[in-house]
């Protein structure tokens, strides 16, 4: 009997093996998959610093053709710890540096470039980048912000490793040359890249710090909850057998 | 105030059958005292989707069913309503548990032949409600609108037009359009809330009252009825409630710390359960790099893709899930559990869960050089695994039954 129950335990320990071996495969052929290698991005999004400084980069090189439509400059300042002592939004700040037109603070980050004249001027609209941290992931982002390459045969006279026939020019370009003139230029640059990509990380799933923390209770407390379970089966099944 | 609850409870039975329910379904339902691991999925199953169903109602009241504002709908649930991302990760996450738990359940089936005689109905209600759980994801996985959501719809209703003669009006008629759109979105939701639902719910139903009609079959696939004592009661049999209620209760637990791991550390499971081309929204003229189904769909769609005709490929599909139906007689092994079954059948089990699981890692990848004879291969298995039941289950050696459960 206790063999039959050894072969029914190696049946779960294989499939599970089996399992795990597939899910390895899979991620690994997702880094095969694309032309160029990403770089990893080392990012923390509760880094609340570095978030404060990717929304400034943010807002000066990018918000003029991209939108955060589903992020709100409250629900902004709020997440990236632009509050006083007494958590209430230090709204003079945010409006001095992060919001550089008429709009009210609970309003959505729009962008000064309607999508018709984006169309016209890029060939494609510069897409909403709310969810890009999510849909192209934080490597991803991280390479291509530093892969820029000049290149005579496109419109800007730029292309990309990352994005072939990217439609994007070099916005970059002279903050890169700005801080490369200085003495550990490209470290700099490439932290000031981070900063970026943590905020865009952020600003994709806003809520992801919180559901962590709430995740932990959680799993706490789903812990206690099994050991009382496996005490109560166990209580009820002494008598049988 | 017992007394009190006591005359009500009479007041009621004297109306509706309250207790007798109860004593029928759990309080007196005899289970076989010696189910394993296995036997959690069932009602893991049952636990999930009730989850889904309550969920799915919150998630209804926030989401918008139009092309204009279905992928706005679903960031406003994420961002703007209070716990709205818990929602919508329990419904995600679920929808990927459910087919894993599903899985599993079938997969007991399949160890200690639950199918045989006298559970047929149970099976076949069983693989409806399966066939209503792929309809249920498939049509779910339209409504965040998203490119992977269009892209998947495209090409899966595309399939219905290799029918012929039929086969352009029919997806125009599945469609309602000419293109996956607002219209498609629209009936999709639909169904996806009300139609298909109602029929799972009632299929469940049935699933579990044939259940409870024959009794459950366990690891060693004898009846526990052939031993009773005076009183009529299965002496290998423990009621449902206590017994099982109470360790069911200690699975729910382990399943629900598996399942808030995912949905509070990894909700998109890196790009299994929530795909990242579906972070962006539906674009008709924007097809992404590579198309693929969320995992639990994968071995059929690698199935579709391994042969190169369209038509056969889309018979082949459909004939994969539609082959289960057959199993309570296609299986004539004289036993039925997999205990006492021979290498033959041991072995034939083995195989077709690899192929299989192998099936559904070649769907998730691009079709390319040897996945394809891969791919070729496995279905090959995967069909000579019931086409050949009859044959290898009747001339397999089987060992003798014992009179009574072992522990």
């Amino acid at each position: 009997m206790n063999l039959r129950k050894k072969t029914e335990q190696k049946i779960v320990w294989i499939l599970s093996i089996l399992l795990l071996f597939i899910v390895c495969q899979s991620g690994l052929s997702k880094a095969e998959e694309g032309e160029f290698p990403l770089d990893k991005a080392k990012i923390d999004v509760s880094d609340l610093p570095s978030l404060q400084r990717g929304a400034r980069l943010f807002m000066n090189y990018c918000s003029g053709c991209h939108s955060l439509k589903y992020m709100r400059y409250s629900t902004l300042a709020e997440g990236i710890g632009i509050v006083d002592s007494s958590n209430h939004i230090l709204e003079k700040i945010v409006k001095q540096d992060l919001m550089f037109s008429g709009d009210k603070i609970t309003d959505t980050i729009k962008s000064a470039l309607s999508k018709e004249e984006g169309a016209a001027w890029f060939g494609t609209a510069p897409p909403d980048l709310s969810l890009v941290g999510r849909s192209r992931g934080k490597d991803w982002l991280y390479t291509y912000l530093r892969t820029f390459y000049l290149d005579s045969k496109r419109p800007w006279g730029v292309n990309n490793k990352v994005f072939p026939e990217v439609a994007m020019p070099d916005v970059l370009f002279n903050l890169r040359t700005h801080l490369l003139a200085e003495k550990d230029g490209q470290e700099k640059y490439d932290g000031a890249i981070l900063d970026l990509v943590n905020f865009l990380m952020y600003v994709a799933e806003p809520v992801k710090q919180e559901r962590e923390r709430i995740g932990i209770w959680v799993l706490l407390f789903l812990g206690i909850f099994f050991i009382f379970a496996c005490l109560l089966k166990r209580e009820y099944w002494k008598d049988i057998h | 105030m017992q007394a009190t609850l006591r005359s009500l409870l009479g007041w009621v039975d004297a109306r509706f059958p309250l207790t007798k329910l109860w004593n029928e379904h759990l309080a007196q339902y005899y289970a076989p005292r010696n189910f394993n691991f296995w036997y959690y999925f069932g009602s893991l199953a049952l636990f999930v989707l009730a989850l889904q169903i309550i969920t799915g109602i919150w998630l209804a009241m926030s989401y918008t069913p139009t092309a204009e504002s279905a992928f706005d709908s679903v960031e406003y649930i994420m961002r703007e309503v209070p716990w709205g991302w818990l929602l919508r990760y329990l419904h995600s996450t679920g929808a990927s548990f459910f087919f894993i738990v599903i899985y599993l359940h079938m997969f007991r089936g399949l160890l200690y032949g639950s199918y045989k005689k006298p559970r047929e109905l149970v099976w076949l209600f069983g693989m409806l409600i399966f066939l209503c759980l792929m309809s249920e994801a498939f049509m779910g996985y339209l409504l965040p609108w998203g490119n992977m959501s269009f892209w998947g719809a495209q090409v899966i209703t595309s399939l219905f037009g290799a029918i012929p003669y039929i086969g352009d009006g029919l997806v125009e008629w599945i469609r309602g359009d000419y293109n996956v759109s607002g219209v498609t979105l629209n009936r999709f939701f639909s169904l996806h809330v009300v139609a298909i639902p109602l029929i799972f719910v009632g299929l469940v139903v049935f699933h579990i009252l044939s259940l409870h009609e024959v009794g459950s079959n366990n690891p060693d696939g004898i009846e526990i009825k052939k031993h009773k004592n005076q009183e009529g009661i299965p002496l290998d049999g423990v009621p449902f409630h206590p017994y099982y209620t109470v360790k069911d209760l200690m699975g729910l637990a382990g399943f629900l710390i598996i399942f808030c791991a995912v949905v509070f550390f990894v909700p998109d499971m890196g790009g299994f359960f929530l795909e990242h081309p579906n972070f962006e929204p539906a674009d008709p003229l924007k097809t992404p790099v590579h198309i693929a189904p969320v995992w639990y769909m994968t071995p059929y769609y690698a199935i579709l893709r391994a042969i190169p005709d369209k038509l056969t490929g889309v018979l082949a599909m459909f004939a994969s899930v539609g082959i289960w139906f057959f199993i309570p007689w296609l299986d004539r092994s004289p036993v039925n559990s997999i205990r006492y079954r021979g290498y033959l059948c041991k072995g034939a089990l083995t195989l077709f869960v690899i192929s299989f699981l192998t099936l559904g890692y070649l769907g998730s990848q691009p079709p390319e050089g040897s996945l394809v004879l891969m791919a070729r291969i496995c279905s090959v298995v995967y069909f000579l695994f019931f086409l050949l039941m009859p044959i290898y289950t009747r001339f397999d050696k089987v060992k003798p039954l014992p009179d009574r459960v072992t522990d």
